[in-house]
């Protein structure tokens, strides 16, 4: 730290508190209504992703449960084709576009930056720009299924059937733009997240100290740059084809229906990653703080999560078995696609090692994270039967791989998620949440989920495929389907205790001290909830688990102004303190350029001119946005014609 | 279990089946091993007061765990290797050809043969004989259709632009429910077919008796009843060969009612059904292709006697 | 209670930093890997399309190669006022980055006028067959990233001229000049797919 000294100072305990209120003004939320859009506090961009998120969640369950009743009878007349068509393309598409991987993103706002010890993410104003393009996809999906144009085509949307051949009228449209409201995001979020966790890390946390959700957010981020191109190219040659007559998937003029699929999951395996390796973080995390002790294997851990990423862009021919490619290569995909149980396995040893040496508690949160063990293992085991090819000939496109996937979604990151949910409650709200109520609906969820989801691996077995809007009598499905439906009724009820709980916290619940759990990350080092600026002092970290193992009487960062928003810039590996930097304020223009995108992208859905007209009001939005308000805060670096710059004087504390 | 792939009645679907079983088994023995290890684990956490902070020990079971699972894997993957071979060493020269083409929402089948008049097509139905090697050749008509009879075999998609090829071998006799199996629009639910299996001899004499022009009427119902298909919208999509039906866009109907369902697996082909069916198809499967004809009650009974005698 | 604490004053150091350092570099940096990600998609879905068919490209000429290689020289060539523009930025030097990123724009306009000569020789339309539609998408990609690219400089060089004007503003030129590389070596594979690839026997 040569530049940045460890000196002594004569700092009072009233200073620093001086010193806090100062920083609590500075950073203080914008208010009104005009603060309400131009919000930059990544707790409240965070709370803003989770709860829309959950809000989807929940939309998305009630169309399951539809699908569910529908399907409790052969030959039931509750619901037709066309609807139910819509539904399950409506469920798939927003459960894994506007639930899980925003819900994710928010937790990872919320708190990467108190992970690393920092006050605010970097680019504070890309990340509100996400979240208000990712509402207005989410808005405008959900308007379009009301309008009656919604897709239909499944959440993957394959040609030639939502091609323009085969799928008339705008369907296909709202679907394919939805995709670009909802990478979009997902793309800005991870900007955010990798230079945040890159350059704001508090000194003296290296690499090897950073808190495993933070790393898998990290890793996830580098998937999400790397796979969302994907889909962006699939779903804009769709539309392409759709609206100006391109022949990307027209066969008659050399397209390639086949083609889709490729660039389409390209991008869809790894997307199931990007939902799992976060839930991975979570549940390390969890089983950490449950079972009082540092993770067992941290090296390896963090490992296995940038395995996992690496390997994930390797399999995705595993979804095309059916197709008709190449022997040889499809072996292939069936070796990496098993293969990649062994990062997964992994960190299931390092969890178990954790606990068999550790002080287990069993608090919901704790439930939750074994709920994953049964529940996620057994997911895997089925995944490992669909990975080979021969097998997946016969499983392919039933009810297996239904089940396959929601054992791996739901126990590997839905869980999970609930559990973490539970377990920074406190920490978001200042309540703590009501312990029997988790308790109870930890089990309403587990049985509720293996009653649904059990039944559906022998109904593929015996034949009856996916995407089906009823069956046939006779067939042996009738007990299966009944008892996956009275499973998805106890789910939903579970759902509901959730909610319950959540509510009646927030009202009435126990308000929570700064470190309910004991845990040892920083982010419970600070109030529950946290301050505007999160933290105050900020102490040198020294150890990966700063509350349990860092020494007392860490030297204290000072020098970084509180009058002003500025945080202080750390170097990539280790840590030490880099420079300064003015965090942007609050401001409107990323809401406004977000609804400019909107009306562009909606306008585009109907012709190709609004990329060219419907472009210039996004551009002159984020002009504005970009264009500096007086010089910055550092006026004392203001550049002479010629020359170099002149180093601040030094400041000192407040 | 018509639709079974634990009821395997193939070569093909026998090798899938045995190298499902062998993974189902190895599965669950892990399964229930880790987490039984998650079991000791929890109870011994729960009842520890000190705690155990030796991470190199543990790191060794973490490592012994995992290469133990790198191994069964590996294992697996042979497995599966061995089952593709096996499975892709089943084609022969003389295997009996069959093209199938796959339509929004039914199933064209046409027999193969090097002179075009001994082709035979028919629709939704397959009839093979016991232990020979067939080839059916897959093709796409509009969208992305996939060709599954769990009894037989694993499903290989019709994919417009391409043509697949699904190598099969019936070992016992018996009827095999199939079904579309990848989302192809609107009545993707009742796109189903059958795959029937029989004895060379059988199987001789039914493609002989499929080979024949259409049976003709014999009561003067029977007749009208042609009469009528021929001078209404039927002949727009339908074929009867030996008769002014020449429509090529929907099932042919020359021995219609040697076939067992309707409207593709929809329904049993039984008189009551078909006057149904053609009473409203829309009410049976709506959006399929075939409009309300708007026939009268008696031309419909006379077109039904009709239908119903074309063995 | 006048006992002292130790701190560590990071007070001296600089409020803003160039090159990795910074972090506008970072979030520049993402931005390529997800365009670079894409036009690398975009080539493996030419490559794709070409492996399945004997005649490339299908019933028409390939592109004129004139167009396109001035397009590319003059590029090449840009790359002097982009470089120029960065080390003035980098030296807080007003006059000079003044300049240089005057005469970057001045290259980039220039480059856009010539794309468009490019799209008259491709010889078909983006509905002609899947050819059309993927040499127009990778044209037309890399041409808005152009496009992109000439509004940002000239926002930039804006500010440059009417300010105000602080550290910061060098190290969006910087930047801005950073990603200009992209934009051009980012061409080249583009080039090679587009003109070069029908040419291979």
């Amino acid at each position: 730290m040569s530049r940045a000294p460890v000196i002594e100072l004569p700092l009072t305990d009233e200073m620093l508190s001086r010193q806090s209120r100062e920083l609590a003004r500075t950073w203080a939320p914008a208010r009104g209504i005009i603060g309400f859009f131009s919000e930059v506090d990544h707790k409240r961009i965070g709370m803003r992703f989770i709860l829309t998120a959950l809000a989807f969640f929940v939309l998305g369950g009630v169309l399951a449960a539809l699908m569910r009743l529908q399907l409790a009878f052969p030959e039931n007349t509750l619901i037709g084709p066309d609807l139910y068509n819509q539904l399950f393309t409506m469920h798939g598409t927003t459960m894994m576009f506007l639930f899980a991987v925003p819900v994710m993103e928010g937790l990872g706002l919320y708190f990467t930056p108190l992970l690393v010890g920092a006050r605010t993410i970097a680019l504070p104003r890309l990340a509100a720009f996400g979240y208000w393009i990712f509402l207005a996809g989410g808005v405008f999906l959900y308007v379009s299924f009301l309008l009656n144009i919604g897709p239909d085509n499944g959440w993957f949307s394959y040609v030639p059937l939502a091609g323009p051949e085969f799928g008339p009228g705008k369907r296909a449209d709202t679907w394919a733009q939805l995709i670009t409201f909802t990478e979009v995001a997902s793309l800005v979020g991870a900007i955010v997240t990798i230079v945040t966790i890159f350059k704001y890390r508090r000194p003296g946390m290296t690499l090897d100290r950073v808190p495993m959700f933070a790393w898998a957010e990290l890793v996830t981020s580098f998937m999400i740059i790397f796979a969302m191109p994907a889909v962006m190219l699939a779903s804009t040659t769709l539309i392409l084809d759709r609206l100006v007559g391109t022949h990307f998937f027209n066969q008659a003029e050399g397209g390639d229906p086949i083609l889709y699929q490729h660039l389409f999951w390209f991008f869809g395996h790894p997307e199931v990653y990007l939902i799992f390796l976060p839930a991975q973080g979570l549940m390390s995390t969890l089983i950490q703080a449950f079972s009082s002790r540092p993770i067992v294997g941290y090296v390896w851990l963090v490992t296995a999560l940038v395995a996992t990423a690496f390997m994930g862009f390797g399999l995705w021919v595993h979804h095309m078995f059916t197709v008709g490619l190449p022997q040889n290569g499809s072996s292939f995909f069936t070796a990496a696609s098993m293969m990649i149980a062994i990062p997964s396995g992994v960190q299931i040893f390092c969890w178990i090692a954790t606990m068999w040496t550790g002080r287990v508690r069993l608090e919901p949160p704790m439930l939750f994270a074994l709920g994953y063990f049964v529940i996620f293992i057994i997911g895997g085991m089925t995944g490992i039967m669909v990975a080979s090819v021969p097998v997946d000939l016969q499983l392919h496109d039933t009810y297996f791989v239904v089940a396959h996937l929601h054992y791996v979604l739901i126990g590997g990151a839905v869980f999970p998620l609930f559990g973490a949910l539970y377990y920074w409650f406190p920490k978001m709200t200042g309540r703590m949440p009501n312990r029997r109520l988790g308790m109870i609906s930890f089990w309403l969820l587990f049985i509720g989920f293996n009653l649904t989801f059990f039944p559906m691996h022998q109904l593929g077995m015996i034949g009856m495929p996916r995407r089906v809007y009823t069956y046939l009598p006779g067939l042996g499905w009738e007990t299966l389907n009944l008892a996956a439906t009275a499973g998805a009724i106890t789910m939903a009820i579970g759902a509901l205790t959730l909610t319950v709980n959540a509510v009646y916290a927030l009202r009435r619940g126990e308000a929570a001290a700064a470190n309910p759990w004991q845990a040892s990350t920083l982010e419970w080092s600070t109030s529950s909830p946290p301050p505007p600026h999160n933290f105050s002092p900020e102490r040198v970290i020294a150890s990966r688990d700063p509350l349990w193992d860092d020494p007392p009487g860490q030297p204290i960062v000072v020098g970084v102004r509180s009058d002003k928003r500025e945080v202080l810039v750390t170097r990539l590996l280790d840590a030490e303190p880099d420079h300064r930097y003015h965090s942007p304020e609050p401001s409107i223009w990323p809401f406004v350029t977000a609804m400019a995108t909107t009306f562009m992208l909606i306008w585009s859905i109907f012709s190709p001119w609004a990329l060219v007209w419907g472009s210039i009001p996004p551009a002159i939005a984020m002009i504005f946005w970009f264009w500096p308000r007086g010089r910055s805060i550092d006026d004392e670096t203001h550049p002479p014609e010629k020359g170099r710059p002149q180093l601040e004087a030094a400041t000192g504390p407040a | 279990m018509l639709q079974s792939v634990l009821h395997a009645a193939g070569i093909q679907s026998a090798r899938i089946e045995a190298l499902w079983w062998v993974m189902f088994w190895v599965t669950t023995a892990v399964t229930l091993v880790v987490l039984a290890l998650v079991v000791v684990a929890v109870r011994r956490g729960l009842a520890a007061d000190a705690m155990d902070v030796t991470e190199r020990s543990s790191l060794r079971r973490v490592a012994v765990g995992t290469v133990l699972t790198a191994v069964i894997l590996l294992g697996l993957i042979g497995g599966s290797v061995i089952t593709s071979r096996a499975l892709a060493s089943q084609r022969s020269a003389d295997a009996l050809m069959i093209e199938v083409t796959a339509y929004q929402w039914w199933w064209a089948v046409e027999y193969q043969h090097p002179e075009p008049e001994q082709r035979v097509r028919t629709a939704n139905e397959l009839h093979i004989p016991v232990g020979k090697t067939v080839a059916i050749k897959l093709l796409a008509n509009d969208v992305i259709h996939s060709f599954w009879v769990p009894a037989l075999h694993g499903k290989l998609d019709a994919i417009p632009g391409h043509e697949a090829t699904l190598w099969l071998r019936a070992d016992q006799a018996g009827v095999y429910r199939g079904q579309c199996a990848e989302y192809c629009g609107h009545q993707h639910a009742h796109m189903a077919f059958v795959v029937i299996a029989e004895p060379p001899d059988v199987f001789e004499r039914w493609i002989q008796a499929q080979r024949q022009t259409a049976h003709a009427p014999a009561t003067e119902q029977e007749q009208r009843g042609l009469h009528l298909v021929q001078r209404t919208a039927c002949v727009m999509c339908h074929t009867i060969r030996g008769t002014a039906a020449g429509g090529r866009i929907a099932p042919d109907l020359t021995h219609f009612a040697s076939r067992s369902t309707i409207g593709a697996g929809t329904r049993p082909r039984t008189r009551e059904y078909l006057d149904q069916w053609i009473k409203d198809p829309q009410a049976i499967k709506p959006g399929n292709r075939m409009p309300t004809l708007g026939l009268s009650d008696a031309d419909r009974s006379a077109i039904v006697a009709y239908l119903e005698q074309l063995r | 209670m006048s006992a002292t604490v130790p701190v560590v004053d990071v007070s001296r150091l600089p409020s803003f930093a160039f090159g990795h350092r910074s972090i506008l570099w970072w979030a520049t940096l993402g931005l390529i890997a997800i365009e670079g990600t894409a036009f690398a998609l975009m080539i493996a879905a030419y490559i794709y399309l070409k492996w399945r068919v004997p005649e490339w490209p299908p019933g028409v000429a390939p592109p004129d190669l004139m167009w396109g290689t001035l397009t590319t020289i003059v590029v090449l060539a840009s790359c002097i006022p982009n470089h120029l523009t960065k080390k003035a930025a980098e030296q807080l030097d007003v006059g000079r980055t003044r300049l240089w990123i005057a005469v970057s724009l001045g290259f980039a306009i220039a480059f856009l006028v010539l794309r468009a000569f490019e799209f008259t020789t491709l010889n078909c339309w983006w509905d002609t067959n899947a050819y059309g539609s993927i040499v127009w998408m990778l044209l037309g990609a890399h041409t808005a990233h152009v496009i992109t690219d000439v509004v940002d400089t000239a926002v930039i060089a804006a500010i440059f001229f009417t300010g105000p004007l602080d550290a910061h503003r060098f190290v969006d030129a910087s930047e801005n000049a950073a990603y200009y590389y992209f934009v051009v070596f980012s061409w080249l594979p583009i080039y090679a797919v587009i003109y070069l690839a029908p040419r291979l026997v």
